[in-house]
């Protein structure tokens, strides 16, 4: 097969990275026989991902694959990557994988006059019939630029040689390189100009005291790519894991099945109950009452016969017990039968991409009917405003797609009033949304409850008061001159 | 020196291979030594060796004398630099 023949094809055959987010951005894989450059600074990842590119050619499909190493040599790099549940040193025993190692060696080297990269081809042919391979990865081209470091441009011409052989030979080529900033010049010596058909862009980004990844597809020569950067992390076992987000359409079914927020008042305020696949936001300010409606909400659904997993990133799992039993509620009973799973961990213990797949595999494994997240203003704490807001968007349609009934909450910065930014965010992502308020009557100070929107039902409109006691929460009547519940004073909303 | 053997890597008879090829032979003719054992490797017909040696680039020469190896890539053009990075005196006198 010539690169001719498959210029020929209106689509482009694709080859699978692994990364599954990734594959889903550049419409199924990489494009066959094409050459990709993916570039980023130091610790990036690179490796990481061209060595899982290899890695499920091998596992998962029987294609073989070469490793060219120009950095390290094959046995760092056997010893490195099996963290990640690879081993490369098993796969080139049994034939599936070969290296070439273009490592530095202790022999003293001059340059005089003109030379070509033939012997490097040469060494990578042979390593692509010996094992029969498919993919070949060279990590990374800014090392041989170094060692070649006064001649650049035989190296451009030479690259461009090496890239065009092996494409000839239907082979699909992962390059790496390194770049200088995060963003600025795409590669340090400009490779991708003259040897990529494609570009990916990995980021390691620092923001606000947190490492922010992502991966991003600057170029697909030929064709479509989505655009923007999709957040990443490394897994062990599992290595690199993209969290798609531009590809993520509003294709969740609407079920009208209702089911109960564990409190009989809240759910006839609410028209009949939540609906099953819907996500709900409980706002209010500390001591409202949301760890409360959290509670009730788990247990409701376990009376029900359902499953209900909660994951708690403010109290410790001793101090949810505690505050449940104090409301009549035995968590301790309703784990041991298997009805309910609590997790709780800092907010600080990983990052938002890391919170949001512990989400996603213990729903996975536990299977619930039900999740809570308490709250969702702990982890906003930990996130760069973009990265809060794709993890909501992120977590939300997961929520969604699952068709399990969601409860979010999310603690208001002031008392009596005011807003949350998590509220911004999520108050669109969100189907309903019950404002828990502090609010002065006359001398005293009580709770009211409002439930603020309720997507695709008719829903109470009053503020009800409410007290809580050992029994739990207790709707009373509503408030008949309540000031206002938002921050402005002239807002007519709730007249 | 007796008995020191040099290695030229080439890669078919691309310009730069051949060129290293005849430049070798003037520095050898230069010398006047027959005591030198030079070992031509063709990369395109033996990439295995080239596998074996490590060699990236071509035309690489290789000089395996006691201790470190010492490689000279390119068309060893410059004969003065290639004698010196060797460490050898030519015959007769004054580099």
């Amino acid at each position: 097969m010539t690169s001719q023949d498959i210029d020929a094809t209106d689509v482009l055959e694709r080859v699978k990275t692994g990364v599954k987010a990734f594959d889903d951005l550049v419409m199924g894989g990489l494009p066959r026989a094409r050459t990709t450059v993916v570039g980023g600074t130091p610790g990036c990842g690179k490796t990481v991902f061209a060595t899982q590119f290899l890695a499920y050619g091998i596992t998962t499909y029987g294609e073989h694959g070469v490793l060219v190493t120009f950095e390290e040599p094959p046995r760092d790099i056997e010893a490195n990557m099996r963290g990640f549940g690879w081993d490369l040193g098993k796969w080139r025993r049994d034939g599936a994988l070969a290296f070439v190692d273009a490592s530095p060696s202790a022999s003293d080297e001059l340059v005089i006059g003109d030379f070509d990269l033939a012997g490097l081809l040469a060494r990578i042919q042979h390593a692509v019939k010996t094992v029969g391979a498919k993919r070949v990865v060279l990590d990374s081209l800014t090392q041989l630029f170094d060692h070649f470091i006064g001649d650049p441009k035989i190296l451009r011409r030479e690259l461009f040689h090496i890239s065009t052989a092996l494409k000839k030979m239907g082979l699909t080529v992962l390059m790496t390189a390194e770049r200088n900033s995060e963003y600025g010049e795409i590669t340090r010596h400009r490779l991708e100009e003259f040897v990529a058909d494609n570009v990916v862009i990995l980021r390691n980004v620092l923001h606000r005291e947190k490492r922010r990844r992502t991966i991003e597809v600057l170029k697909m020569r030929g064709s479509h790519h989505a655009e923007g950067e999709a957040p990443f992390t490394l897994l062990a076992h599992q290595g690199m894991v993209a969290i798609p987000l531009s590809s993520l359409r509003l294709e969740q079914q609407s079920s009208m099945v209702r089911v109960t927020s564990g409190n009989p008042a809240i759910d006839e305020m609410c028209g009949g109950g939540f609906f099953r696949d819907s996500v709900t936001l409980v706002s209010g300010a500390t001591g409202t009452g949301k760890t409360l409606l959290v509670t009730n909400f788990l247990a409701g659904g376990v009376a029900a016969g359902e499953k209900a997993i909660l994951f708690g990133y403010e109290e410790s799992k001793g101090q949810l017990f505690r505050n449940a039993s104090g409301w009549g509620v035995d968590f301790a009973r309703m784990e041991e039968e298997g009805k309910l799973k609590i997790i709780c961990l800092y907010p600080e213990a990983q990052g938002l991409p890391d919170h949001l797949l512990t989400i996603q595999s213990l729903v996975d494994e536990f299977q619930p009917n039900r999740i809570a997240v308490d709250s969702l203003s702990a982890l906003e704490r930990i996130a760069p405003d973009t990265g809060f807001r794709e993890f909501l968007i992120s977590l939300t349609s997961f929520i969604k797609k699952r068709e399990i009934a969601g409860l979010c909450t999310a603690t208001s910065k002031s008392l009596i009033g005011g807003e949350s930014v998590s509220e911004q965010h999520i108050s669109t992502l969100t189907d309903s949304i019950i404002l828990l308020r502090y609010i002065q009557e006359q001398e005293a100070m009580h709770r009211g409850l409002i439930v603020l929107k309720m997507r695709g039902s008719e829903h109470a409109k009053e503020i009800r008061r409410f007290s809580i006691d050992s029994k739990g929460m207790h709707l009373g009547e509503p408030f008949k001159d309540a000031p206002n519940v938002f921050t402005g004073p002239d807002s007519e909303y709730l007249r | 020196m007796t008995g020191s053997l040099l290695r030229l890597y080439i890669a078919g008879d691309s310009t730069s291979s051949r060129r290293a090829e005849q430049n070798l032979d003037r520095l050898r003719a230069l010398l006047k030594t027959d005591t030198w054992t030079v070992e031509v490797i063709d990369v395109l017909a033996n990439p295995e060796r080239a596998e074996q040696a490590a060699i990236l680039a071509t035309p690489t020469l290789s000089y395996e004398h006691s201790g470190r190896a010492r490689r000279i890539v390119g068309d060893l053009s410059d004969t003065k630099r290639v004698l010196e990075f060797l460490g050898i005196e030519p015959k007769g006198g004054g580099a």
